[in-house]
């Protein structure tokens, strides 16, 4: 695999554990250059632990991680922060930094990064901020934005360096309906405008299988089913019915493992 | 091997580890520093703002008073002997090798330390720092080091100033209140303080810099990214701070004399 390979990030045989407890055991995935993915699946599999391994926020204990052909664990320091101006990441609640305004969080990367003039970084942040609608909250501090605006300039903040690959971590979670499908047209338009890859985890299965060009579903530290939204819809394995159709019980039990319920209410278990 | 030497044993094992990652830490803050403080004065700059001259008031308050109190005690003390008049050496030893150290140390602690800790636990917390390493941006570098800096130079000016405050606070009771010579009080001081004395001072002063920016950055950074663990990081942060500045203390006084 090199820079122009379809597939921008290859993953074989991941093996990854939290203490005793496994998060992934054998994962292999694929993900393809200039499309949309989705990394969905049950609270706890690991779709976040999974994120900061493809940007070696964690290192595996087995397998290898390739993205644009390299493979990340033989990185050094600067190779990896070369690496990681590349990438551009959401995170869950935004992650601005909330002792500078919104214009100098999207700066932020510029001004680390660039030795660009003042006034090229103000045109540049500017043009960011315009393209999520926000520039005129741009001398705005963090603690004034409401939460949909928050993930906005962190979208800003996350395009600002024209990385390859934007990576999204739960970006509908906790949005209302207006500022969700901003943030679904956004990502889609700055998919195709820009010409990178996205990867969004998500438990959103509505909202996700309208932006995703291919879903993920992550289960058992594997990798339970992927195609598109709509053959992930009609399959047959119950596992992935369940998922998509949001049903309570199935392979995923809805109740965490405990005693019998007659037999705790009876105070049974304790004798 | 029983269960409490086993416990016992993990305890140990736990503080030996932690007390061994906590002076990695230190080395990798003393190793960024130089180059932080060259190429991010402004960064440094603005934390001495927010540890020191933002403890200005809370540290010129209690200067005044303990002062206050030092001239109360030494004159009623030394009047016994008839020497009221050496108040201000009395005043002058207490502030300038002891409490002024100490007590902005503990105040540092109590004000700069735990602001210092909250604020670093709660952007862990909120994923900033995972933010600026995601954006090839090392927070040890950005964020660590100029609060680590700015708590260091700090002490020593803050400390310059509660003793400088003491001193007037000595001078307003004895002199003022209590009649004792204004010339009294100030030649015997000048006479008998040597350079050595202030020194010592000097010394505790940075060397308490260093330990409570230290430990409250450390705390901060090791902070459960949680309201709790955020909670407990701050409280350790004034606890273990006041026991190292107290520990420090008395070895430098043994030292010295």
């Amino acid at each position: 695999m090199d820079e122009t390979s379809e597939n921008l990030i290859e993953i074989h045989d991941l093996k990854y554990s939290r203490g005793p407890r496994p998060i992934f055991e054998g994962m292999n995935l694929t993900i393809k250059r200039g499309e949309i993915t989705a990394l969905m699946g049950p609270s706890g599999t690991g779709k976040t632990t999974l994120l900061r391994l493809i940007t070696r926020q964690l290192i595996p204990q087995q397998g290898v991680i390739y993205v644009n052909g390299v493979d990340i664990s033989k990185l050094n320091v600067r190779e990896l922060y070369e690496m990681r101006q590349r990438f551009g990441m959401l995170f869950q609640n935004g992650a601005l930094l909330t002792d500078i305004s919104v214009f100098e969080n999207v700066a932020f990367p510029l001004r680390e990064h660039t030795k660009l003039t003042n006034r090229l970084i103000r045109h540049v942040v500017l043009t960011k901020l315009h393209a999520v609608g926000l520039r005129g909250a741009a001398d705005m501090m963090p603690s004034e934005l409401s939460g949909g605006m928050a993930r906005r300039v962190a979208l800003a903040r996350a395009m600002v360096m024209d990385p390859d690959i934007v990576i999204y971590d739960e970006p509908f979670v906790g949005l209302d309906p207006i500022s969700m499908g901003v943030i679904v047209r956004l990502v889609r338009k700055m998919n195709d405008a820009l010409g990178i890859t996205s990867i969004i985890v998500s438990h959103d299965v509505a909202e996700v299988s309208t932006v995703a060009d291919r879903s993920f579903l992550i289960s058992d530290g594997k990798v339970a089913a992927s195609g598109s939204p709509d053959e992930l819809r009609t399959a047959k394995s119950e596992l992935v019915r369940q998922f998509m159709h949001g049903m309570a019980d199935g392979p995923v039990a809805f109740h965490f493992q405990a005693p019998g319920y007659e037999e705790q209410l009876l105070g049974r278990d304790t004798e | 091997m029983k269960k409490p030497l086993l416990d016992i044993y993990n305890a140990l094992f736990e503080f030996v580890r932690t007390f061994g990652a906590f002076q990695i830490f230190f080395l990798r803050l003393l190793k960024n520093s130089p180059e932080i403080l060259f190429t991010r004065f402004r960064l440094v700059v603005a934390q001495v703002f927010n540890a020191g001259g933002l403890s200005l008031v809370i540290i010129m308050v209690c200067g005044l008073f303990v002062g206050g109190v030092l001239g109360l005690q030494g004159f009623s003390n030394l009047a016994r002997f008839n020497a009221e008049d050496s108040v201000g050496v009395f005043a002058a030893y207490g502030l300038i090798k002891e409490l002024g150290p100490v007590i902005t140390a503990l105040l540092f602690a109590g004000r700069a330390g735990t602001s210092l800790a909250s604020e670093i636990g709660l952007m862990k917390a909120t994923d900033q720092l995972s933010a600026m390493e995601m954006m090839a941006v090392n927070p040890v570098g950005r964020v660590l080091v100029p609060r680590f800096l700015g708590g260091v130079i700090s002490m020593p000016l803050l400390t310059a100033v509660f003793s400088a405050i003491g001193l007037l606070g000595a001078h307003l009771v004895a002199v003022n209140l209590l009649g004792v010579d204004v010339g009294a009080f100030w030649q015997q001081m000048q006479n008998a303080l040597d350079f050595e004395d202030v020194n010592e001072g000097i010394i505790k002063s940075v060397v308490f810099g260093v330990v409570a920016s230290h430990i409250a950055v450390w705390e901060g950074y090791n902070a459960i990214p949680t309201a709790e663990g955020v909670g407990r990081a701050t409280t350790r942060t004034v606890v273990n701070t006041a026991i190292a500045v107290l520990v420090f203390d008395f070895m430098i006084t043994a030292a010295m004399i």
